[in-house]
């Protein structure tokens, strides 16, 4: 099997499982950044929270996926209500820099006063001990650590995936109904001129905070999500880069399209496996029908880009995209049909004449 | 004796030393077409942004059919019947001219929040019909799907007004309507605002074209360095040897 088809191979469900959970997780984003046009670097706090909230439902409660996602998205929502509340009093950078700062803070309470919730840097896990209140009335504790289920599907591997999938598929159909909505009107008038929004009669706070509110709903599902796929939460899903990841996922795909942000969370987490598995074993394999000489050179050279060096390859194609393609991979596809579209038209024009007869006498 | 729509009274505002308005007191009778007309620096426009909330006045008081306005946010004053057209126009200039017009009658049907995430905008053929109907009057119906950023100055003043106008607002403010316009442009867009006089609509017009005022207008006031020197009927005003002298010049 060639590399660059090797993630959708036959035992590899767990990449496929990330597309859906993190094209879930870029959608939400989207309504945020795509509608309204304020930029969160926070969001990484929300699904954080999606996944210790599902984590302990199961500990608590039950193995079912359902309770699971539900407290994921309430526990998500209420906090993205806490900080979008404090953070919309300001808009442009002020506002980015503030949800940056509270998604550290939580962050920074996963890792210390909040062990007692979270277990700190060990991450919150399941245990044999747990009391799992609901599944105790129906079912005697096995010998080893129950594993999530959908009414007693598992939700690993690709039936995990299925489920995924087919919340994805929700999730996008109501973003597409926000989006075509009186209500996505009102975010995309906040995007384009709030002045006028407030000569027109509108209170733009509450569109706003609702907007923010819904998208950390989606991340913490997507948080929700990644603990049903792969039942433990550490604080590292809180950090930073998480909250970057999903900004340069939305981006890529297409800031403010509804099927770009999908694309941008596939494309990044595609590129994140294949270029990470890459090793200087690999690498040299790859170049060995070229002299030994220069597969001496070259390999060093690839070898910075792939690995844990992959981030690079990311930059790289991310300053490529943002240069030629400010709309992201949507303005490419569009370009492109644009372009077929009108040679099309051409061929059919220059055709048309010819096709006259009598033109040419 | 006519009922007042907006008084104004005793209004100060001030900028750092500077005395933008001085005790301003102004009377606009319901049903009316009032212009404020004035030098460059007069405070015409700092008149209008103490109206609709965007300044607070340092003293005295406005009141809008006997509710007072000031300390009221923007969209609150909005809300109860007070729209604007700004001297640069304050559109949304990325989306297409039906949806500008659509998106403020929705404001005007569900008020200042409503979350209406359900519906879909496709469904909603009453605002539709209602904001094509507006877009014909100010004669923008056909371009109704470009991008409202595309339009020349003028069309985007026309699409502006077109906004306030589907507010169905009480009181409609203009700051400078015809500014930049053509002069095709400009006799278009006073038969539009004579059009909406005959509904029974409110106006006040800060205008520099005099041409505009005195065919628009049933009360004339004039603004000088903060204050109202004169106000009365388009030809009173006209003659009035203190308006001559700090406004007008040798010229009328």
């Amino acid at each position: 099997m060639p590399i660059w088809l090797e993630p959708f191979g036959a035992n590899y469900p767990d990449l496929l499982q990330k597309f859906a959970i993190y094209g879930i997780f870029a959608i939400g984003f989207n309504i945020l950044f795509g509608l309204t046009g304020y930029l969160s670097f926070g969001h990484a706090a929300f699904l954080g929270i999606g996944s210790y909230a599902a984590v302990w439902s199961f500990k608590l409660l039950t193995m079912n996926a359902i309770p699971a996602m539900f407290f994921a998205v309430i526990f998500a929502g209420g906090l993205a209500f806490i900080i979008g509340f404090l953070s919309l009093r300001r808009s442009g950078i002020y506002f980015s820099i503030l949800t940056l700062a509270f998604a550290q803070m939580s962050y920074k309470l996963a890792y210390s006063v909040l062990t007692p919730l979270t277990n700190g840097e060990t991450g919150l896990q399941l245990r044999q001990t747990d009391p799992r209140i609901i599944d105790s009335l129906f079912v005697e504790a096995g010998a080893g650590l129950p594993s999530t289920n959908l009414f007693g599907l598992k939700m690993s591997g690709y039936p995990g995936f299925y489920f995924c999938a087919v919340i994805l598929i929700i999730g996008f159909f109501i973003s597409m109904r926000v989006f075509r909505s009186p209500f996505g009107l009102m975010l995309k008038g906040i995007k384009s001129n709030q002045n006028r929004m407030n000569y027109t009669g509108l209170n733009t706070r509450p569109y706003m905070l609702t907007a923010f509110v819904i998208s950390g709903m989606y991340a913490g599902l997507a948080g929700g999500l990644l603990a049903i796929t792969d039942p433990l939460a550490g604080a590292e899903r809180m950090q930073w880069t998480a909250s970057g990841e999903v900004v340069l996922m939305t981006v890529l795909g297409g800031v403010g399209t509804l099927i770009g942000p999908v694309l941008g969370a596939g494309l990044i987490k595609y590129f994140e496996n294949i270029f990470s598995a890459f090793n200087a074993h690999v690498l040299t394999e790859m170049f060995s029908f070229l002299p030994d000489a220069v597969v001496e050179v070259l390999v060093p050279i690839f070898g910075l880009f792939v690995g844990g060096g992959w981030h690079l390859t990311l930059g790289l194609l991310f300053v490529v995209v943002i240069i030629f393609l400010p709309g992201g991979l949507m303005e490419g596809f569009n370009k492109l049909f644009g372009l077929l579209r009108k040679s099309g038209a051409q061929i059919r024009g220059k055709r048309t004449p010819q096709d006259q007869p009598g033109d040419g006498g | 004796m006519s009922n007042l729509v907006l008084h104004l009274d005793d209004v100060q505002k001030n900028f750092g030393g500077l005395r933008a308005l001085s005790d301003v007191n102004l009377a606009v009778e319901e049903g009316t077409t009032h212009a404020i007309i004035g030098p460059n620096g007069a405070g015409k426009s700092t008149l209008l942004n103490v109206c609709v909330g965007r300044l607070k006045p340092d003293a005295g008081s406005v009141t809008f059919d006997g509710q007072e306005l000031t300390g009221m946010l923007p969209h609150e004053i909005a809300q109860i019947g007070v729209a604007r057209v700004f001297q640069t126009p304050e559109i949304f200039p990325d989306m297409t001219l039906l949806e500008n017009v659509m998106l403020p009658a929705f404001s005007r049907r569900d008020g200042a929040f409503k979350f209406n995430a359900l519906s879909k905008l496709s469904s909603q053929s009453e605002i539709r019909g209602e904001a094509e109907h507006i877009l014909e009057d100010v004669g923008l119906k056909e371009q109704m799907m470009l991008e409202a950023g595309s339009l020349s100055r003028g069309d985007k003043r026309r699409l502006e007004l077109g906004m306030c106008l589907i507010l169905k607002p009480r009181l409609l403010l203009l700051d400078e309507p015809t500014a930049g316009m053509s002069r095709h442009d400009t006799n278009s867009t006073i038969d539009l605002l004579k059009k909406i006089k005959s509904r029974g609509m409110t106006k006040v017009i800060i205008e520099h074209d005099m041409h505009v005022v005195f065919s628009l207008a049933d009360k004339v006031s004039v603004l000088a360095r903060g204050q109202i020197i004169a106000s009365g009927l388009p030809e009173d005003v006209r003659e009035d040897p203190k308006v001559k002298e700090a406004y007008l010049g040798g010229t009328a």
